[in-house]
């Protein structure tokens, strides 16, 4: 029966940051009128919230998906130092050419912890306020929420 | 399809520990869950039914057939209890999220007859929860 089952291991963190939304493709007026508030050109932050789902087996000898010290700890590597506390569209090089919307940033972190080796990343998703959320799910997978 | 979800709490004591683990080993993997006493949790459980509205009743199924069926299967078997001693679905499995997520499933799945389960989600804290759901639910789980 358990083989018929999935199971998913979800952990949240949080980070600080702030973004402007602006592209150079497009006039001053056209950024404006897209992004609105967004666009104003000195910036804003957010408090983020990144929730990971990752699947896998549970190992027999530990009841566990991935070892939660082990997920912490690359979490905050490849995420959390590079993201908290700083400017998303000058510190963090893939927002240099992209614009850092939430749905870009979801691509983002999903393309930063998906290698990670004890467990397969199934999604991410960033709550940008308490009333603001994206998900993403990898290039292959449609809407795979469970 | 509509999911409908339910939401209840509960909270339990545990301890992560391996008997076939050495106890620097058991300390090692699991740090301060290993703690000799234990300790304990106020977790939320969420769990969604999948179904089609009944054409008369409009529901899925009738919540308050829901609610007895986590109150007799869960909160009576779980709530104020220690995991490991008292919950015997659990015995000799280490009772972290994934496993109780798993058992939970377990015990409701024969039960619920209108509809069927979608989800089990279980929170030990807003920061950690497992999903258990079956696999290929939703295109999920193709790997």
């Amino acid at each position: 029966m358990s083989g018929t089952l999935k199971i998913e291991l979800g952990r949240r963190y949080r980070f600080s940051a702030s973004h402007r939304l602006h592209t150079p493709q497009l006039s001053e007026k056209e950024n404006s009128r897209i992004f609105g508030k967004c666009n104003n050109p000195y910036g804003h932050g957010h408090n983020y919230v990144v929730e990971v789902s990752m699947s896998g087996d549970v190992d027999a000898a530990t009841g566990m998906i991935a070892n939660l010290a082990d997920l912490d700890a690359f979490v905050e590597r490849q995420v959390l130092e590079e993201f908290d506390h700083k400017s998303l569209n000058e510190d963090v090089p893939a927002f240099r050419e992209k614009v850092p919307t939430t749905e870009n940033l979801c691509i983002e972190i999903f393309r930063r912890l998906k290698s990670f080796p004890k467990a397969k990343l199934e999604r991410i998703r960033v709550e940008e306020t308490g009333n603001n959320s994206f998900e993403y799910a990898g290039e292959n997978q449609e809407g795979n929420r469970p | 399809m509509v999911l409908l979800t339910r939401k209840i709490e509960f909270s339990a004591s545990h301890r992560y520990h391996n008997p076939s683990l050495s106890a620097e080993e058991n300390r090692r993997i699991f740090g301060k869950c290993n703690n000799p006493h234990g300790h304990g949790h106020n977790y939320t459980l969420q769990v969604t039914i999948e179904g089609e509205p009944d054409p008369v009743t409009g529901m899925v199924l009738d919540l308050k057939e829901l609610k007895e069926i986590l109150e007799r299967e869960v909160m009576q078997r779980m709530d104020h209890r220690h995991l490991n001693y008292e919950v015997a679905e659990l015995a000799g499995q280490i009772p972290t999220c994934e496993n109780i997520a798993r058992v939970i499933w377990q015990l409701l799945e024969p039960k619920i007859t209108q509809g069927r389960l979608h989800r089990v989600r279980l929170y030990e804290s807003p920061d950690l929860f497992a999903d258990c759901y079956r696999n290929g639910a939703n295109g999920a789980g193709k790997s």
